[in-house]
């Protein structure tokens, strides 16, 4: 995350009212004003979320449309492809997809989604990024695109296995999308731009909605019972659990996506041999790493004891070596599993799931075993 | 049986020449969901003001501080099997370890109940 001036007013979303209101302990992200949490706690917010549903505040992240000058979102797309390793032209009208802004030596700007809209590509970028990432479109797509930031949205996500009866009450539109499926839809006689989505393994939904109504909108869906507002606290221990990366924590721009284990998002198409391989940034470096493996890979970890092992602790091979191997870029309690639970990057020697590797948590190696990830199944409704 | 408190969150009840140490009910409100406590060993020499327990949140770990020296006499093992007691009982069952006082004038930079509430409020 970007060093923020401690006099650099702190901004709001749309619905800093509404938190306050229902008692949310507002804390500093990423230069917004955010709930970490509300009166029931990260434990029960978490629980509450795998059980039936939670509303989070995303309205900090950055959305953004774009518009080929052309008219055509094909060139849209393929503009967008020298800025990702992702096949962009390939997604369809009415679905999204997972992405990653690169540079020159192969590491990660941000990680972002891509959704196309039939005529233009909306975007939805990390918070602490949405300034960089507008410079870098405009720097590098402007002789074909428009690129369009929408501040004057809100973004809220509502997940869990209730998610879909509670917004179905507002969108009749809801049940039938399919994971990844995104798109302008009505709720509550709102333009809203709606994807079945998230940032939980759960099945849910991201809807984007005028600020102006953001308000009334989440004051409805939380007159349903099972609908509970939850803080960013439960938010990042839904995320750990699921094995989902938290930019600028787990990926950065010194981590390629090969090393932070996001193949899979990274289509045949891109890759050697594919029709359109390479032409991205740090392409020479991603694709061998993709032919021939990277030294070193972000994997899941789990804690033989009680005690969390948490963001920079060092990894060690073994329980008295001196130089450490590598470190934990996520890690804390996972109320679901009623364990502790940690990502971390490794070298690919030790990668293996089942691997054991030893943690430096206030001075004493504490034994961690190297686990695939999720760790939590995921519920997404494919 | 005196009650004491420091600015630092933690209680201490006075028993002759033993104090039994925890963290208070306000402390506990500000740490969150608790799911983690480390003790130390009993026998262990604490001076005044050192590192003597962690306790661990969903969000973050926090260090409890001897408020006084002493030598631990005994932990409470209950705590590390069951951390939550710590929301549930801050002041009662959730207290941490004993020390046998090393010096009796440590207890006077300590606040009483009054004290504290006012330093709380």
């Amino acid at each position: 995350m970007l060093a923020r001036d401690e006099h650099t007013p702190l901004e709001r979303t749309p619905l800093h009212g509404l938190h306050v209101g229902l008692g949310g302990k507002m804390v500093p992200f990423a230069g917004y004003e955010m709930p970490v949490q509300y009166a029931s706690g990260v434990l029960r917010e978490h629980l509450h979320t795998r059980g039936k549903a939670g509303l989070f505040d995303v309205s900090h992240m950055g959305q953004m449309a774009l518009h080929a000058k052309s008219g055509r979102v094909e060139d849209a797309a393929r503009a967008l492809e020298r800025l990702v390793p992702q096949d962009i032209i390939a997604v369809a009208p009415g679905r999204q997809r997972y992405a990653q802004f690169t540079n020159e030596n192969g590491g990660i700007l941000d990680d972002l989604m891509v959704a196309n809209f039939g005529d233009h590509l909306f975007l939805v970028v990390n918070a602490a990024c949405k300034a960089e990432d507008e410079a870098h479109l405009r720097k590098h797509l402007s002789d074909v695109c428009v690129i369009q930031p929408l501040p004057d949205r809100a973004l809220i996500a509502l997940q869990g296995p209730k998610a879909q009866s509670a917004l179905a009450k507002l969108c009749a539109d809801a049940p039938a999308m399919r994971f990844m499926d995104s798109g302008p839809h009505e709720v509550d006689g709102l333009d809203c731009f709606v994807s079945r989505s998230g940032y939980t393994g759960e099945d849910g939904f991201e809807i984007s909605v005028p600020a102006g109504d953001a308000e009334r909108l989440v004051k409805k869906l939380l007159e349903n019972d099972d609908v509970r507002p939850i803080g960013l606290g439960a938010r990042d221990s839904l995320r750990l659990e699921a094995g989902l990366c938290l930019y600028g924590h787990d990926l950065d721009t010194t981590t390629t996506p090969v090393e932070g284990a996001l193949e899979w998002s990274i289509q045949k198409s891109r890759r050697e041999g594919g029709a359109r391989a390479g032409g991205f940034f740090g392409a020479d470096k991603i694709l061998a790493q993709l032919e021939n493996g990277a030294p070193r890979r972000r994997v899941g970890l789990k804690a033989e004891g009680r005690a969390p092992v948490r963001e920079g602790a060092a990894l060690f091979a073994d329980s008295t070596s001196i130089e450490s191997v590598g470190s934990v870029t996520s890690g804390g309690f996972g109320p679901s599993l009623n364990a502790p639970v940690a990502m971390g990057y490794l070298p690919a020697s030790l990668a293996a799931p089942g691997t054991q590797v030893f943690a430096e948590v206030r001075g004493q190696r504490l034994p961690l075993k190297v686990a695939a990830t999720p760790f939590i199944p995921n519920t997404y409704k494919r | 049986m005196t009650t004491l408190f420091t600015t630092d969150h933690e209680w201490l009840r006075i028993d002759g020449d033993v104090a039994t140490i925890g963290i208070t009910d306000y402390a506990q409100s500000q740490l969150g969901d608790v799911v983690f406590v480390e003790l130390p060993k009993v026998g262990r020499s604490l001076k005044k003001a050192e590192a003597a327990a962690v306790v661990e949140s969903v969000k973050a770990a926090s260090d409890v501080y001897a408020p006084i020296s002493g030598d631990v006499v005994e932990v409470n093992e209950e705590l590390t099997a069951e951390p939550a007691l710590v929301n549930s009982d801050a002041a009662g069952k959730a207290w941490f370890f004993k020390v046998k006082i090393a010096d009796k004038s440590e207890l006077g930079g300590l606040m009483d109940e009054a004290a504290y509430k006012a330093h709380t409020a």
